[in-house]
């Protein structure tokens, strides 16, 4: 292990160089954050454009009619905007918010700071690395102005609609090759990223930082880049092989035969299944890699508030790491019904099921460490036990689509649109709320309205109950997923429980209002924020709020603590790890 | 606020749980002949399922109304530290994987891994945007082969048969509903003209992807006659929402007259 | 360097802070490569079995014997790597320079060879294995140009006596893996042939 060092970048003058090309982690980390802001707004926007159109599928959106001529004429959108919306809702969420906000958000700002270090491994890469990310998210957007619009094939793109081009049908043209495009770039950012989380975890350590003295949310970036190196460098070929098929008439996955559009396609040979199996096996490590850092985040941020130490440290990090070996092993579970040997569905479903066991794990740990403490109910901390609450929820309806047998009558129903939801939309973005309002402090040197955050809390949390609970109810009386409109007769008395949902996501939209506001108006007029409001040990609270350009003023700091000792006895409950011996 | 939490908490586990338990929507009556036991893996995961999930949401509520700040209290360790639950998860998280999984995997089988039973009736399913299309053999028991370069919803060869050089085409009727007579196993064949879809009847607890380039059997009996919905769950497209036939499982004497009149109609 | 004035609030013990003047530390470039290795091997990896299952769902495999210019430009690139060695272990300009040549060599014969199955109608499109050939051999050419990149990088340094060894090694063991990669990429289409 090598001790602090610097890594040497003189600190810029010139304001393009501070705040927009910076190599700054800091910055970047911000930056990253700024993106993350952007796209959860327009996804957001366009999943309440989706659920009032299910909800009152004649009734024109307000204004809608002007923003989108063709999609939304009058304001009533077509059954392809329905989809062209839904399909860059979920790319633009989980790519652009759930990749990115919780890992290359927090996790640049943060992660050189836990290890001690003055910046990441290659300050460079890294700002190229942010820049590339917004490419692909121009890339992506752009695909809302070209003439047929965005694809329709969801975020999981599967071919042969996403691979023949137009003739499949709107937003299958020009559209669909911007997104995989999109995509491609944005692996690349993701794999420079990892590059440097795990190289500056790996040798920028100080003294005294061992791996086992890392904190929580250091040891989830790390394992989360771990997985993402993987994941992403096989999605990557995959988007290549489909692009072209595309443009440049290669049948990677597209068989002889098809009719579309009464044409018969010049491909031959191909096989849909070997998209499903290459996005997949990429798929399912990226949920766990959009959901690892809440983990990390939430089991650094209960012991703040509950006064004593995670408990179990080790036995966390060991399930982390099971999580994200087993994570490789379940890909299959996306498809068992998808044409692939049903032997197979079988083997895919005993890991599945077996990562339960790391979760639970995982769960009981979060649960046993607030046994015995003396809990403080921040926004931070509310949100966090509020992230426990919910990934229960969405775990344990897994259950139900880990094994084939009951998958048979679940899958492509709302059953799994209220599981995926509960971890990623619900759980995950629970985690960045947490971190943003632990957080903030430190890196903006101003405290958040707690009042305002508390609300914020208290009706979000409601609020995501209310719109995803009742999806599992829609699944269980099979309604199916991905339609524009029902109008099948098992639908219609559903319809009612759909306007609920619809009524309750406006409501908990509107609701962000409140967190937006606060965001703002702390950045300008939050009361000054000290060293360490909160009372925890990792190192940024070691340092200024927000942290000098070298992070530690010069000095590297010298750890003698882990980062879990809290409930002490005596006057300070806490040791921090910059502590002397 | 801690109590304020548990109380919230717990209220909206025990209000979900109920209407999970009390079947305010719940799946449609089975008329399936393998329904039965996915019917009763499904119950028996949503006991465990929502056993785990009241008593997680409960143990979280319980213990933060519980420790909620008390600037006096010494803090305390979970006795025996992570170790019991450990061995909890595992063993009850285990025992119940294997449980589930060793039944389970049969139930799946039953479905999916065994063959057809001799003397099934064999039905041909086309999916394409957006409609499903059903094809039986006629009176000499034979598919007429299929050419995509004939197919045409045009002239409603939706299979793409050449009945002009292929014999075996001649006498196969094509309609766009599945009826079927009722305890009778069906066996489909299902071939995607375009892009993926799915067939999904709720009633008769089945679904399966058609997949482009391949051909892929489904097989089933169903047990009460009646008109039930037939979905696609695969996005297809635009019309992907409106892509529905009917599944009409008739009576024996009522099916077999049915299928003398298309016969006759051809 | 900064040395600024201390934030009056920070409560960090001091430790020595050793200088290296800028750029990557030579460990971290090391870890660096490393890593940059695995994620390439990784996306070829994934390729391969799209290859191996693309030539099982179809029989349209069609078998064409590969250009035995391959062979040569295969020669060009070994060769590389032990000027490359030669170079680093004697911080030798010249020996930098012929690997550069040599790589630039690889490259361009790389793209002669396309020429060559292009002359035969044995295009992108053409079929499954053409289209695999094509594919994996412009990826790795252009990770190859990568390569050259670093080690024009390297030679900048070298000149001006400002290459630290580590750093040399890393950009060696990036190249070398280019060589490595590549005997791996012609096996896979010569015995899937």
């Amino acid at each position: 292990m090598t001790h602090g060092v610097a890594t040497g970048h003189a600190r810029p003058q010139s304001f393009l160089r501070r705040h927009v090309f910076s190599v700054d982690h800091k910055v970047i980390g911000r930056q990253y954050l700024d993106l993350a802001l952007v796209a959860v707004v327009t996804g957001m926007v366009l999943s309440w454009i989706m659920r009032f159109h299910l909800g009152w599928p004649e009734t024109p959106v307000p204004g809608l009619g002007k923003l989108a001529p063709t999609g939304a004429a009058g304001g009533v959108i077509t059954p392809e905007f329905y989809l062209a919306l839904m399909t860059m809702h979920g790319t633009i969420m989980v790519f652009f918010v759930l990749t990115t906000a919780p890992f290359a958000g927090f996790g640049n700002f943060f992660l050189p700071i836990h290890v001690g270090a003055e910046d990441m491994a290659f300050p460079r890469i890294n700002m190229t690395s942010f820049w590339v990310t917004l490419l692909a998210l121009l890339v992506l957007l752009s695909a809302f102005f070209v003439g047929d619009g965005p694809p329709l094939s969801g975020w999981t793109a599967y071919a042969p609609l996403s691979a023949v081009g137009k003739d499949a049908g709107p937003g299958q043209g020009v559209g669909q090759t911007l997104w995989a495009v999109s995509i491609a770039i944005f692996c690349i950012a993701q794999l420079l990223g990892s590059l440097n989380f795990i190289a500056t975890t790996l040798d920028l350590r100080t003294r005294g930082m061992s791996l086992a003295r890392l904190p929580f949310a250091t040891w989830a970036w790390f394992i989360t880049s771990v997985i993402g190196l993987v994941a992403f460098a096989v999605l990557m070929p995959a988007c290549i092989l489909l692009i072209l098929d595309r443009v440049a008439g290669t049948s990677f996955f597209i068989p002889a035969g098809l009719v579309i559009s009464d044409r018969l396609q010049p491909h031959a040979g191909g096989s849909p299944l070997l998209w499903q199996h290459l996005f997949w096996f990429f798929g399912h490590p990226e949920v766990y890699i959009a959901i690892l850092p809440g983990f990390g985040i939430v089991s650094q941020i209960l012991p703040v508030f509950a006064r004593k130490p995670l408990l179990g440290p080790r036995v966390f990090i060991t399930c982390l790491i099971a999580i994200a070996f087993l994570s490789y092993t379940v890909w299959g579970h996306h498809m068992f019904l998808s044409g692939m040997n049903p032997l197979s569905a079988t083997l895919f479903s005993v890991p599945t099921l077996v990562i339960t066991i790391p979760a639970t794990i995982i769960t009981l740990l979060w649960i046993g460490t607030l046994y015995g403490g003396r809990l403080r109910f921040t926004s931070a901390s509310l949100f966090a036990l509020g992230f426990v609450s919910v990934f229960v929820s969405g775990g344990i309806s897994g259950f139900f689509l880990a094994q084939p047998s009951t998958d048979i009558y679940l899958h492509g129903t709302y059953f799994v649109v209220a599981h995926f939801h509960f971890v990623m939309g619900v759980a995950a973005m629970f985690g960045i709320f947490a971190g943003t309002y632990f957080w903030f402090p430190k890196m903006f040197g101003r405290m958040m309205n707690e009042t305002l955050g508390k609300w914020h809390f208290w009706l979000t949390f409601i609020g995501v109950y209310c719109v995803f609970m009742p999806m599992h109810y829609l699944g269980l009386a099979g309604n199916v997923r991905r339609y524009s409109a029902f109008t099948d007769d098992y639908l219609q008395p559903l319809i009612p429980l759909h306007r609920f949902i619809t009524v309750a996501a406006l409501f908990t939209g509107a609701v962000q209002l409140i967190f937006l506001f606060n965001l703002i108006r702390s950045r300008v007029r939050g009361p000054k924020a000290p060293d360490n409001p909160w009372e925890a040990t990792t190192l940024e609270w070691s340092t200024s709020s927000p942290p000098p350009h070298d992070n530690f003023g010069g000095r590297q700091p010298v750890v003698s603590h882990g980062p879990n000792e809290y409930g002490g006895a005596g006057p300070r409950d806490y040791v921090m790890q910059a502590d002397p011996q | 606020m801690g109590r304020l939490f548990a109380v919230v908490v717990s209220v909206i586990a025990l209000v979900s749980a109920a209407i999970f338990a009390f079947h305010v929507w719940w799946l449609p009556p089975d008329i399936s002949t393998h329904g039965v036991r996915i019917d009763r893996q499904m119950n028996e995961t949503m006991v465990v399922a929502g056993a785990l999930f009241v008593l997680g949401q409960l143990a979280l509520a319980v213990f933060v109304w519980r420790f909620s700040a008390s600037e006096t209290r010494a803090v305390k360790s979970f006795p025996g530290g992570p170790t019991p639950l450990v061995v909890l998860a595992t063993v009850l998280v285990g025992i119940e994987i294997l449980v589930l999984t060793f039944v389970g995997s049969k139930v799946w089988a039953d479905v999916y891994q065994t063959p057809p039973a001799p003397g099934s009736l064999q039905v041909e399913v086309l999916g394409e945007q957006f409609a499903f299309y059903f094809r039986y053999a006629g009176a000499d028991g034979k598919f007429g082969a299929m050419h995509p370069e004939l197919m045409s919803d045009a002239t409603e060869n939706f299979f793409g048969l050449d009945p002009a050089n292929d014999t075996t085409a001649r006498d196969d009727i094509v309609v766009g509903s599945l009826v079927i007579p009722v305890n009778q196993p069906v066996e489909l064949r299902m071939h995607a003209k375009d892009v993926n879809h799915s067939f999904y009847v709720p009633e008769l607890r089945i679904q399966q992807d058609f997949v482009p380039g391949l051909v892929i059997p489904l097989h089933f009996t169903a047990t009460t006659p009646g008109k039930y919905e037939l979905v696609c769950t695969q996005l297809c497209g635009l019309g992907h929402y409106n892509m529905r036939a009917f599944v009409e499982v008739k009576p024996r004497a009522d099916f077999d007259q049915w299928l003398k009149e298309k016969a006759a109609a051809l | 360097m900064s040395t600024a004035v201390l934030p009056p609030s920070t409560n960090v013990p001091a430790a020595p802070v050793v200088a290296t003047g800028g750029g990557p530390r030579p460990s971290v470039a090391q870890t660096g490569v490393w890593i940059g290795i695995a994620t390439i091997s990784m996306s070829f990896a994934a390729l391969t079995s799209a290859l191996v299952v693309r030539q099982s769902s179809a029989p349209d495999w069609q078998h064409f014997p590969l250009p035995p210019l391959l062979y040569l430009n295969t020669l060009v690139l070994l060769l590389s790597s032990v000027t490359l060695e030669q170079s680093r272990r004697r911080e030798a300009i010249a020996t930098l320079n012929a690997t550069l040549v040599l790589g630039l060599l690889f490259v361009l014969g790389q793209v002669l060879a396309w020429r060559q199955l292009g002359a035969q109608h044995l295009l992108l499109a053409t079929g499954p294995r053409s289209a695999f050939f094509y594919l994996f051999t412009a990826l790795h050419a252009l990770h190859v140009l990568g390569g050259l990149g670093g080690l024009l990088y390297v030679q900048r340094r070298l000149a001006g006596a400002a290459l630290a060894p580590a750093t040399f090694k890393a950009a060696a063991v990036y190249w070398h893996f280019m060589a490595v990669l590549w005997l791996y990429l012609l096996t896979l289409l010569t015995i899937r042939g």
